[in-house]
């Protein structure tokens, strides 16, 4: 009799005490929520409530008192501004994005050419305009671009080239802009690339040497495949960012000469903030999104794929 | 201080059992290997002993108190990992003491643990270093201090040598085994190299697909394998394994191979095998114990005429293989015999080191 | 014979070809090189020129404008510092940067653990959920954010920065930390466990001192996105006294007198000396941090 409830006694026991440590060790899911919270906050409340919002409000009204529903959008489709803003965001984009890529391959192939002992220094010399604010380089590109002091300018008198109307003439304007873009942009493709660059075995360029592969046929059949991805991902990535760029239109150009630089981000915080029609400026916006979507989709797929591969 | 108890012991990983019901009883300070190949539940085994893995069914008992839901660090055991799982940003010392520091010893006290431990390892000079400093052989020693320190009931090794390369791996053995008779402690040591398992055990659990094939000494299971796995996975190079059909021959019996080769099956062991008779067995027979031919080769040799395929002399031995049944087979020859490929040779085999082994069973007769 | 040296011909011909080849790719690199190098320098280059020169030189039109011919002066550093905004709107970007980097760190910190290694419903779906808010440009948000801001009474102070900047900073630096935080072998958690360690210990004895390198890259992009930010301030800051260096220098500083070009680009090189100065220091960990945004999955 007295063992039987010994028994028990101890049965109970163990019953309680396995509760303990694995379900604490269960519990690790509630500790692992806990610590996610600010990141969960951050997300929802800043980002995702926002962009609700957003959606929300590009269908009111001026004064924001009155359910307009599309009519915003079907004012934008109207103004001849707005099609000029989305001719010019997609030109820029593109070509500002192919010229940082070239350069940025070009770039690293060279550094990674060179004996690794000064590839250091010239990859630092290199970066510095990623490095510095670009709302602060572009001050310096419009004192470049300045009319009548224009330092480039002088140059070209120098050899005999007139005077270009760097940010007055519309055409000039648009190369002005796609080129800091690209000085700004170029060097984050240079890093990528060199990293991918110093991944390849170096193995397979010998065994390519000893097949008879000149510097092309290697380049074509052994760099560019083994690059692949991270030149899609690079080039995806910088697409998103290019497009949605603001501060070097806003401060070289502030969109002009008459509007024919303007971006999405620009025109919407003229539209939005400067003539404080917040449900307009919403809806110029959020025109990004769908092709925003879109690159973010290609981007994840990409990178799934390459931590498969990994 | 303490000896170890597996009762039953399961464990389910999403649906696939991985350890399916293990009894192993092992004694104070005695040092116990876990030998198999891999996914054969050894480290899972292991695992659920240290903690790290919850138990699906069954217990765990150390030192006779039933664990199963005390979290590791409360079970008093010490564990050494594969990759050593040394922390890289401490040093020697801190690596050693950081459990200690964790349950906040006295200073002093930590300090002398560390230094006496460090004593026994022979790294008494490495512990102002960072782990990357050190060489592999080197960081072993510190993740064996580490366990050390802790003054803990029971050690355990999840195949710590396999990060070693060979040469290094022999040292270390010895130097585990010489720690062990220092620090007599229970000891349970996973491995799937078979050559660790005989040499540091005091018994050796073979483990295949979740089960335990054998529990024995190193010798038990070398000579006296129950099973067709273990005849296989212990020694090296393994047991051949002859197609033969077991019949009746001079009043005994025999293995008979082919035509020429039969291997008398001793009398002792003829009545457990006489049921046997007539049917397809296989013949387990070592390569040492089919060499070639001596003066005191007694009624037991059996003569066995070869032609040798390939010929690998090792300096103190040669091996020899050649085809017979349609099997290749091993043969351990002295140097002396100087055999080479194509031309034949006649070798003994001894009928008293030959198993027996049902192959519908694989069970050794 | 005759064949041995017809092959130690071919062999020392082949040789001689790959060296020539090699010397070719190597002088095309070092020309390239030195056109790029031009190319990124010459306008930090110019800048510093134009903030050295008298005004008087700077409206010359006659001299070369790349070198400086009449003599240095640190005029307009002076006049920057004791004349104008600009040391307020140091103090408030430095203000805005330090709670940001520390908000961000511990935010991203916290969630990259639980993510790495404390494996709950949802996780997988939340750290791609992290991903592709990562990719979500200020320039899609600010306008609804105007709004919020306005609501919760934050505009027109540095404070609102604090609040939406780690809308930039957190998801990236999380993403990194994660692949820091999965690089880090499950042993070592382990061997922490069964040595008594509980998860804040292991967090903070173990992973943060093991993932330094991680740490400091992702600490270095939280600030450099911080410091660098341009839309959220110029959108949501108007008053003077709490505007941050990049809104104030180029808001500010362009008014007064025709030529402010040198106390622009004085202003400009002060404001963006505190990057280029960590990244001068910290170059393999800012690289590091470039790359692994894209690599670690």
């Amino acid at each position: 009799m007295a063992t039987t409830i010994a028994i028990d006694a101890s049965g109970d026991g163990t019953l309680t005490q396995r509760s303990a440590f694995w379900l604490f060790m269960r519990r690790k899911s509630t500790i692992g929520v806990l610590m996610v919270l600010p990141l969960l906050a951050i997300i929802a409340g800043l980002v995702a409530y926002p962009a609700g919002y957003s959606m929300f409000l590009s269908t009111l009204n001026k004064a924001e008192t009155k359910f307009v529903g599309f009519a915003n959008y079907l004012f934008l489709f109207k103004r001849e501004t707005f099609w000029m803003v989305v001719q010019q965001s997609i030109i820029f984009a593109l070509v500002a994005v192919v010229g940082k890529a070239f350069i940025g391959f070009v770039a690293a192939h060279a550094v990674n050419t060179i004996p690794t002992k000064g590839q250091r220094k010239w990859r630092g010399m290199m970066l510095i305009p990623w490095v510095i604010p670009p709302a602060l380089s572009t001050l310096g590109w419009w004192w470049l671009f300045e009319p009548t002091y224009s330092a480039i300018n002088w140059v070209l008198a120098e050899i005999g080239v007139d005077a270009i109307p760097w940010l007055s003439d519309t055409f000039w304007a648009r190369f002005s802009v796609i080129l800091v873009n690209i000085w700004i942009g170029a060097p984050f493709f240079l890093i990528m690339y060199l990293a991918a660059l110093k991944s390849i075995p170096e193995e397979l360029y010998e065994a390519a040497a000893i097949d008879g592969a000149n510097a092309w046929q290697r380049l074509y059949h052994i760099t560019l495949p083994m690059m692949r991805n991270i030149i899609a991902i690079t080039v995806l990535f910088s697409i998103i960012v290019t497009f949605a760029n603001f501060d070097i239109v806003r401060v070289l150009t502030q969109g002009g000469p008459r509007d024919s630089t303007h971006l999405f981000a620009t025109y919407a915080f003229r539209v939005g903030i400067e003539s404080n029609d917040i449900p307009l400026g919403a809806s110029v916006s959020l025109f990004m999104f769908p092709v925003l979507a879109v690159l973010a989709f290609l981007i994840l797929r990409n990178v799934r794929k390459r931590a498969m591969e990994l | 201080m303490a000896d170890v108890t597996l009762n039953k012991l399961v464990k389910t990983f999403d649906r696939t059992e991985a350890v399916c019901g293990i009894d192993l009883e092992i004694a104070n300070n005695e040092f116990v290997v876990l030998v198999g190949p891999s996914g054969c539940g050894k480290s899972t085994t292991l695992r659920m002993i240290a903690g790290l893995e919850e138990i699906t069914e069954g217990d765990v008992l150390i030192g006779g108190r039933r664990v199963n839901d005390v979290p590791p660090k409360d079970r008093n055991i010490a564990m050494v990992f594969q990759n050593y799982a040394l922390y890289p940003h401490m040093t020697v010392a801190e690596n050693m003491s950081f459990g200690l520091r964790l349950r906040k010893y006295p200073k002093a006290e930590i300090k002398q643990r560390v230094v006496e431990a460090a004593d026994i390892l022979g790294i008494d000079d490495l512990l102002d270093r960072k782990p990357r400093q050190l060489s592999g052989g080197q960081r072993q020693r510190v993740a064996m201090g580490r366990s050390i320190v802790r003054n803990p009931e029971v050690f355990l090794f999840d195949e710590p040598l396999s990060n070693l390369d060979a040469k290094l791996r022999g040292q270390m053995r010895i130097e585990i085994k010489r720690i062990h008779q220092k620090v007599r402690t229970t000891t349970v040591y996973v491995t799937h190299d078979q050559v660790e398992a005989m040499t540091l055990a005091d018994r050796v659990v073979v483990m295949n697909k979740g089960r335990i094939e054998q529990v024995g000494s190193p010798s038990d299971l070398y000579h006296k394998p129950s099973t067709r796995f273990v005849a296989g996975f212990i020694g090296s190079p393994a047991m051949n394994f002859i197609p033969c059909k077991l019949v009746e021959a001079n009043g005994g019996l025999a293995a008979k191979v082919n035509d020429t080769i039969s291997v008398p099956i001793p009398a002792d062991r003829s009545d457990r095998v006489r049921a046997q008779v007539g049917k397809e067995l296989m013949l387990g027979l070592r390569p040492e114990h089919i060499r070639e031919q001596r003066a005191d080769d007694g009624a037991t040799g059996v003569a066995c005429a070869v032609t040798p395929d390939v010929v690998e002399p090792l300096g103190m031995e040669t091996m020899v293989y050649f085809g017979l049944n349609g099997v290749e087979i091993c043969a351990r020859v002295a140097p002396e015999a100087s055999p080479n490929p194509g031309t034949p040779l006649t070798l003994s085999i001894d009928a008293n080191r030959a198993h027996l082994i049902d192959p519908s069973s694989d069970m050794v007769l | 014979m005759a064949t041995a040296v017809a092959e130690a011909s071919v062999g020392a011909g082949l040789r001689a070809s790959l060296t020539r080849n090699r010397r070719w790719a190597l002088i095309a690199s070092y020309a390239s090189l030195i056109v790029f190098v031009i190319f990124f320098l010459f306008p930090p280059y110019y800048m510093l020129i134009t903030s050295l020169k008298t005004n008087k030189e700077i409206a010359e039109l006659s001299t070369n404008p790349w070198i400086i011919e009449k003599g240095i002066t640190f005029q307009h550093y002076f006049s920057l510092l004791m004349d104008t905004g600009f040391p307020i709107y140091f103090r408030n970007t430095i203000i805005v940067t330090i709670c940001v980097v520390a908000i961000t760190m511990v935010v991203s910190i916290l969630a990259a653990y639980a993510l790495s290694r404390l494996k709950f419903w949802g996780a997988g779906v939340l750290a791609t959920g992290v991903f592709l808010t990562y990719l979500v440009p200020d320039s899609l948000l600010f306008i609804p954010l105007f709004e919020i801001v306005g609501a919760l009474g934050l505009l027109d102070t540095y404070w609102v920065l604090v609040l939406v900047y780690p809308t930039l900073t957190v998801p990236f630096c999380t993403w990194i930390m994660i692949g820091y935080f999965s690089s880090i072998p499950k042993e070592l958690d382990e061997a922490a466990l069964i040595d008594g360690a509980n998860h804040m210990q292991m967090l903070i004895k173990v992973f943060v001192p093991v993932a330094l390198p991680g740490i400091i890259a992702a600490m270095i992009f939280a600030f450099t996105v911080s410091w660098a930010s341009f839309l959220y301030p110029l959108a949501y800051i108007f008053t003077e006294d709490q505007m941050v260096l990049t809104v104030g220098t180029v808001t500010t500083l362009i008014k007064g007198d025709v030529f402010h070009w040198g106390g622009l680009m004085a202003g400009a090189l002060l404001a963006a000396a505190p990057p280029v100065i960590i990244y001068a220091f910290l170059m393999d960990y800012y690289i590091a941090g470039l790359t692994s945004g894209a690599t670690k999955g």
